[in-house]
């Protein structure tokens, strides 16, 4: 045992190990900051540390070239010993590095942790958080599957709504007029050189901006912060009840990482890495991109606004609410920090998430997209064609065929985009029926160029018989001619 | 020495900071780094910017194929080569577009993208729309927007007909920042 005494001596004599154990994680924090609430940060540390280690262990097989990309991950993923897990790994630890960086931000926003003197630890966290978002988009392109290639495509057509140098910046991005390898080189050094550094450098400052200011004290509601007083009494607080966090404060924190790397094994193993689907081949068109759940909010979004304000929400809206989110700690200066004193900042989370969960579950189910495929693939129930004139059968095979069901369900099945036709008769009389589909309105095109006289005919003469056996179609109060009925059909 | 030899001249007016040697060194050495650093950093500036300026064969006429291969009155797949190909590049140079053959030589060459995000459109000979499988953008044959969330029709590419081949000129991407 001597002998280790005298080495840890030698050691401490140069390199000052003791003082570097009480400057950091043996540094002092007060007794309250030892909650399960304030185990986020250590616990994103944890998943940036597996990230980093299975990065780069993934680098040394991956190849970033569109000819190999996707070859390179099928290797990794059945014949590199261990490259299916060290994928799921990665895979996973992104979700939950993007899951625990938003709870970790949303507990020091409702601790009103970012408040005086802690100011810019919220500062360069936002950063942090930004570069996170980074990291997953340009990893979710690296593997560069069919969902990856097109999620490329959707950004670049984003930064080309950028005024006047849209052009220039997607050139710049894409390192090509045209999505090409110069993209899929440029996101790989991204991903693997730029973005990892900075977020080393900066996650290098706000530690030290976390012990230069201290573990925020648990809030209490009615103690207001007093930039006059409030180092002392902190440092006062410390004093009195402090501990040092490691190895007493730290406890909880260690408990709460075992527990989400164990999660992130589980996942890996049981769920798997994410199996891209099929490889970058732009002319293989038959897909519909989808992107990784981080991003599903924001691509219901342009899915659900309005398109005058798309262009406008892109350039000003979305840096606007970054610029908001840096800008926290300067809006809100209000002396309290706890929750219970402060509703605006409950609505405000309460808000922000609740639109978030519903954007991506519309996101995930995508009501707004056609089913490409039901107007072949998708059966109608007896109900809807039995004791039916053969001019109504027409009819519904014209819905069928014309790809209706692509936006229209019938019962339920087909496409969510427009309205559900089982009842359309009940809302449309017989000639808005034939209006509606010469003509389109709102959202829906005009077909006349399409459809022959005869064919509208047997089309609304079939749409007409869509109502409830014990509700009657809907009819004008004037009478109106009678519906040309089959006498003459071309 | 240095301060014995800066005793025999005048005193310098206030404000005025003396030139030391070490100042002077100091300056120099600042200066000629900031120089130094320009001679590094002003190519690395252009070599990652050089994908910004326009290249030739950006407005290259690239060959989509025979005119016989597009049957009048239909709408065709076709791919052609991405002008910048690299040898790395596999299939994704391999860029799609819609081909509208209307009558004679009136074409209609579509980008394949979508003007509202970029997704691929699919086209539907049988109700004569193009649909987007993203947001749901439609379009009519020739391209027109019919609903959804684009703010415009189908980006088209200029084309011309050279000994009985269609060419395209697709060296770029397009995107709302331009042509709209």
């Amino acid at each position: 045992m001597k002998i280790f005494a005298s080495i840890y001596q030698w050691l401490d004599d140069r390199l000052a190990l003791g003082r570097l154990y009480d400057q950091s994680i043996g540094h002092r924090i007060p007794a309250s900051a030892s909650s399960w609430f304030y185990v986020f940060g250590s616990a994103t540390l944890a998943c940036l540390a597996i990230q980093l280690v299975t990065g780069t262990c993934l680098a040394l097989v991956y190849v970033p070239s569109p000819e190999f990309a996707y070859a390179s991950i099928e290797y990794l993923d059945y014949t590199q010993p261990f490259g299916w897990l060290l994928r799921g790994l990665h895979f996973w630890g992104s979700n939950f590095m993007v899951a625990l960086v938003t709870i970790h931000m949303i507990q020091v926003f409702l601790f009103g942790a970012y408040k005086y003197p802690r100011e810019l630890t919220w500062v360069v966290g936002s950063t942090l958080f930004l570069c996170v978002i980074a990291m997953a988009f340009t990893g979710q392109g690296l593997r560069f599957d069919q969902d990856g290639y097109w999620g490329l495509e959707i950004v670049m057509s984003i930064l080309g709504r950028i005024p006047f140098v849209g052009m220039e910046a997607t050139h710049l991005v894409q390192g090509s007029p045209i999505i090409s390898g110069a993209t899929l080189s440029r996101f790989f050094t991204i991903h693997v050189f730029v973005v990892p550094a900075v977020i080393i450098s900066l996650l290098v400052i706000h530690i030290r901006l976390v012990l230069l200011m201290g573990i925020s004290e648990y809030p209490v509601a009615g103690k207001k912060i007093d930039p006059e007083t409030y180092r002392e009494d902190y440092e006062k607080l410390v004093e009195r009840t402090g501990e040092r966090l490691m190895p007493e404060g730290g406890g909880k924190d260690l408990v709460f990482t075992a527990l989400i790397l164990t999660a992130i094994v589980t996942c890996a193993v049981v769920i798997g890495p994410k199996i891209p689907n099929g490889p970058a081949d732009p002319s293989l068109i038959h897909t519909v991109p989808r992107p990784d759940f981080y991003f599903l909010s924001l691509f219901a979004v342009f899915a659900l606004m309005p398109p005058y304000m798309e262009s406008f929400s892109i350039v000003y809206l979305l840096p606007l609410s970054i610029v908001i989110l840096f800008a926290v700690p300067f809006i809100s200066r209000g002396q309290e920090r706890h929750w219970s004193k402060r509703p605006g900042a409950i609505i405000t989370v309460v808000l922000v998430m609740t639109s978030l969960v519903i954007l991506a579950y519309e996101g995930l189910t995508s009501p707004w997209s056609p089913h490409m495929n039901a107007w072949s693939g998708v059966p109608i129930q007896p109900q809807f064609v039995q004791g039916r004139t053969p001019l109504e059968h027409v009819g519904a095979t014209i819905v069928q065929g014309k790809q209706c069901r692509n936006c229209h369900s019938i019962d339920g099945t087909g496409g969510k985009r427009g309205p559900d036709l089982s009842g359309v008769a009940t809302r449309l009389t017989y000639n808005q029926l034939v209006r509606q589909v010469l003509q389109g309105d709102g959202n829906m095109p005009a077909f006349g160029r399409h459809l022959s006289p005869y064919e509208v005919t047997a089309l609304v003469s079939f749409l007409h018989t869509l109502h409830p056996e014990n509700e009657p179609p809907s009819q004008n109060s004037a009478p109106e001619p009678a519906p040309p009925i089959s006498t003459d059909p071309y | 020495m240095a301060e014995e030899h800066d005793h025999e001249h005048e005193p310098l007016p206030e404000g005025v900071p003396p030139v030391t040697r070490r100042g002077l060194l100091f300056n120099l050495g600042l200066g000629a780094n900031v120089v130094a650093a320009s001679m590094i950093g002003i190519p690395i500036i252009g070599y990652v910017f050089s994908a910004v300026f326009k290249e030739k064969a950006q407005q290259a006429w690239i060959p989509l194929g025979r005119i016989e291969q597009f049957p009048e009155g239909q709408t065709r797949l076709a791919t052609y080569t991405n002008p910048f190909r690299r040898p790395w590049d596999g299939f994704v140079a391999d860029i799609p577009c819609w081909v509208r053959h209307i009558e004679n030589d009136n074409f209609q060459i579509f980008a394949i993208n979508c003007a509202h995000l970029g997704c691929p459109v699919r086209w539907f000979p049988q109700s004569g729309l193009f649909m987007c499988p993203c947001h749901g953008g439609v379009y009519y044959e020739d391209g027109s927007r019919a609903s959804g969330p684009p703010p415009r029709g189908l980006y088209e590419y200029e084309y011309r007909i050279r000994n009985g081949h269609l060419e395209v000129r697709g060296g770029e991407t397009p995107n709302l920042s331009e042509s709209v």
